[in-house]
């Protein structure tokens, strides 16, 4: 009796506890560590890494690509991967490119690219739905297809779009009180999927059915829409990224994101994501990017060769990895 | 009847003194076996003969597979003797087994579908061989002239492209490859058809004519005393007793596997006058594909039934084919006299009809997932707001307030549930069905792996979610268990309903009878 008094008191303190405290857990913690001592080191060695505009760079250079890691976070909770973010990226921007020379209003252009690629994660999602097609080899098989497009009608080079009008290329390039603009596009779909991710129903039946699928089909969760959903939510970002990369770039690069799908997986991996589904944070996956940012931006800094960057990013992914697998053994 | 065996009785049908121990090829004496606290066996005993097909019975969980896997070498007794030929061996491994002469057809086929027959029979021996290259000629001959003897089955076509049966052949060809002495099948005739499994007894009786033994592993009471030559009888992990088939009916049989000792206390049962004439559930016409057919029934308020019957019987299938959880189901729910129009597992949990699945691990719970979260899986909205949003509060409170219903043991409710023990993860289970307030619900084996500490709180819980009128439906295979949950018990057969017991009549022995023996006793009173 004794026993189960204490643990009830347990469970009331808990419940005192304010509503941030799980948000923190130790593996976000210990990226901040990371990236802060990072930062710290760097500022010693470097008198340039923490000027403000070497800190811009850093930020613009991973925003966008932090809203396709948000998507892939989402996907690989629920079991799913995609490889094919890169080519859907440089397709939205393609599309919506190829659409404004043809003369469609910018917006519109933007708004259908951003729908092309929805209706690539459905078609993706209805594959490995319906037909029950691996993830894998249907984005891989997606991936391939959307470069060939992209390259097919732009004939490999990119689209220069110099009449985009400023309002449009705002997205990409203004910014508001001294913020990029896309800086808060980025802080607004991170902290909102977040919220959305750790409060809400809908998504907690995502984090049900990557944990175990059999279970959540046995808890009345549809399954296969909550896998489709996602596969269609991740392409959809893939496409609003591209078009906020088109607005920031003026032009559409069918060769963009090549290699992309690699670092957003890593991303969200280090950020405490598993390929089997059902574990990942929002909050963590973007502090995965972070530390791939700033580690990339730091050699490049030192001046270390491009060959050796890559190396030790892999080397990270495969630590954090390693990290995880031995944590979770000794759990069990 | 004897009610309490502390100590295994040995009696030993070996008295028929005529022929000797000469064509004894396989003796196992005083086995014992624990898993942790599990004693799954406690002086087994084992005799088989060149040359006969030996019955293994017992009820489930009596030790057979135990026994047959410390023969074959997957487990290694902790104290006991094995003879082949008169001589002690100790089998490590499943190979040495194999070098032994013993061969093991186990109850789930096996074989890599992509491959040929002739490679999938040699599978072993190309593992342990020292050339580069595939022989595949001299394969195909030897697999040519395994198969001629048992089965019609081309060795160069491809596994998966065979039917079942055909399958099942193939599976003790590939024992036979290791030219061995034993061969242990394990209830092969469990997915055959009657003709399929007709011609597996005649393959059967061949190689035993050849010389080689032979342990068969069944329920059905109609094959062992139509096939085999002996029987033994296990139960509780011990041997009960061996016999010729000739010297022994289907009901002895039975009678000896049931019996097994009650060793707990169970709630009080619903009064007899206090019995409710109202029906919460009825049940009419239930089918489903090949696995259930034509059940119906009533559950009356107050009421815990008890589904018995052997495993593989279909009683998971029937509770799951009320809930829709599977398959195309045909057949009419009525829940407190209002038929229920059931779409999928969704309207199921919404109408109140809740299945507490048998496999926690598999596909019950969400074992990387806080125990709150777990708790709340089968309706998030009851602790969320009306945009969405879930309630850490009310999620927690509610997890806490089941828990504590239930007896949980946790240390904080955001731990994953795999940091708990089995009767706490059974808990969890349960407070998940409470939590959406259920007027059925389906329990299919709800202290399976419990110890007996959670397995008496939960069997109190059941009692009074009863009492507070829920009805209740439990499975499960411990029969003791089952009888001295269930104010009734409903027994299956080959996905129907055999029989009904209740009250007095509500003994192992009738329900083993009416679960086991197919055509020998009169269909039971559904």
């Amino acid at each position: 009796m004794a026993m189960i008094e204490t643990q009830r008191v347990g469970a009331a303190a808990e419940r005192r506890a304010p509503w941030w405290i799980p948000a923190v857990k130790a593996r976000e913690t210990g990226l901040i560590v990371i990236i802060i001592t990072l930062f710290t080191v760097m500022s010693f060695i470097s008198p340039y890494f923490l000027t403000l505009d070497n800190l811009r760079a850093m930020a613009m250079a991973f925003a966008v690509e932090s809203i396709v890691v948000v998507g892939m976070t989402i996907l690989l909770i629920s079991g799913g991967i995609d490889l094919s973010v890169g080519s859907v990226t440089a397709l939205a921007m393609v599309v919506a490119g190829w659409l404004f020379l043809n003369g469609v209003d910018p917006w519109v252009a933007a708004a259908l690219a951003i729908a092309v690629t929805a209706c690539i994660g459905m078609f993706m999602g209805l594959l490995t739905t319906v037909v029950g097609l691996h993830h894998f080899i249907v984005s891989l098989g997606v991936m391939v297809i959307a470069r060939g497009v992209c390259l097919l009608a732009t004939g490999g080079r990119p689209l220069g779009l110099y009449s985009l009008p400023p309002e449009f290329k705002f997205i990409g390039q203004g910014a508001v009180y001294g913020i990029p603009l896309v800086l808060i596009i980025f802080a607004v779909v991170v902290i909102s999927f977040d919220l959305l991710l750790r409060r809400t129903t809908a998504f907690r039946k995502v984090f049900y059915t990557g944990s175990n699928p059999k279970a959540a089909a046995y808890s009345g969760i549809r399954v296969r829409r909550v896998v489709f959903a996602t596969t269609t939510l991740c392409s959809a970002l893939c496409g609003i990224a591209g078009v906020i990369y088109m607005a920031r770039f003026g032009s559409a690069q069918p060769s963009f994101g090549i290699g992309m799908e690699l670092n957003v997986i890593a991303a969200a991996v280090i950020g405490g994501a598993s390929l089997s589904g059902g574990t990942g944070t929002i909050l963590g996956a973007i502090l995965g990017a972070v530390l791939l940012s700033v580690v990339s931006s730091s050699l490049a800094l030192l001046n270390v060769s491009v060959y050796w960057q890559d190396i030790i990013r892999g080397s990270i992914l495969l630590t954090a990895v390693l990290f995880d697998h031995y944590l979770v053994k000794r759990r069990r | 009847m004897i009610l309490a065996v502390p100590r295994c009785r040995r009696d030993r049908g070996g008295d028929d003194v005529g022929r000797g121990m000469a064509g004894v090829v396989l003796s196992v004496t005083d086995v014992h076996k624990s898993f942790g606290p599990v004693q799954a066996l406690r002086g087994a005993e084992l005799e088989l003969r060149r040359g006969e097909i030996h019955a293994l019975a017992g009820e489930n969980g009596a030790g057979k597979s135990t026994l047959m896997h410390i023969i074959d070498g997957i487990l290694q007794p902790d104290r006991g003797e094995i003879r082949l030929d008169g001589v002690p061996v100790r089998i490590p491994s499943p190979n040495a087994a194999n070098r032994l002469g013993i061969g093991f057809v186990h109850q789930e086929i096996s074989l890599c579908p992509e491959i040929s027959v002739a490679e999938n029979m040699f599978m072993a021996e190309t593992g342990a061989s020292r050339t580069w290259f595939m022989d595949y000629r001299s394969l195909a001959v030897r697999a040519e002239r395994i198969l001629r003897e048992i089965g019609d089955i081309d060795p160069r076509r491809l596994a998966g492209d065979l039917s079942i049966s055909q399958q099942q052949i193939v599976e003790i060809a590939k024992a036979l490859t290791l030219d061995c002495r034993i061969l242990i099948l394990d209830e092969p005739t469990a997915a055959l058809t009657e003709a399929e499994a007709q011609t597996l007894f005649r393959i059967m009786r061949r190689l035993a004519d050849r010389g080689i033994a032979i342990i068969y592993i069944s329920h059905r009471m109609a094959e062992i005393f139509e096939h085999c030559d002996r029987v033994t009888v296990m139960r509780d992990g011990c041997h009960i007793r061996t016999a010729d088939i000739a010297a022994i009916t289907p009901e002895e049989v039975v009678n000896s596997m049931v019996g097994r000792v009650l060793d707990k206390l169970y709630p009080p049962k619903q009064a007899p006058d206090a019995r409710s004439d109202e029906v919460i559930l009825s049940v009419r016409g239930l089918s489903e594909g090949r696995r259930v057919s034509n059940v119906s029934f009533d559950l009356r308020k107050g009421e815990i039934l008890g589904l018995a019957g052997l495993i593989g019987a279909g009683r998971s299938e029937i509770v799951r084919a009320i809930c829709r959880l599977e398959g195309k189901v045909s057949g009419e729910v009525f829940l407190r006299g209002r038929k229920l129009a059931l779409r999928d597992y969704r309207d199921s949990i919404r109408e109140g009809l809740v299945y507490v699945s048998e496999d926690r691990k598999g596909d019950g719970l969400f074992l990387n997932m806080s125990i709150s979260s777990n708790v709340s899986a089968l309706d998030v909205r009851r602790v969320s707001n009306r945009f969405g949003f879930i309630s850490r509060h009310q999620e927690l409170g509610r997890a806490e307030q089941f828990g504590s219903r239930l007896k949980l043991k946790f240390n904080r409710l955001d731990d994953p549930v795999n940091t708990l023990s089995g009767g706490n993860q059974q808990k969890v289970a349960l407070a998940r069905m409470l939590s959406v307030d259920p007027q059925v619900v389906f329990l299919d084996e709800p202290t399976r792996g419990v110890d007996v500490g959670a397995k008496a709180e939960i069997h109190r819980q059941i009692r009074d979610l009863a009492n507070e009128g829920v009805g209740i439906v439990v499975i499960s295979s411990e029969l003791p268990e089952l009888i001295g949950v269930s104010d009734r018990v409903l027994v299956v057969r080959e996905g129907r309903i055999a029989g009904e017991v209740s009250g007095e009549d509500m003994t192992e022995e009738r329900i083993m009878q009416l679960a086991s023996i197919d055509s020998l006793a009169p269909r039971g009173a559904a």
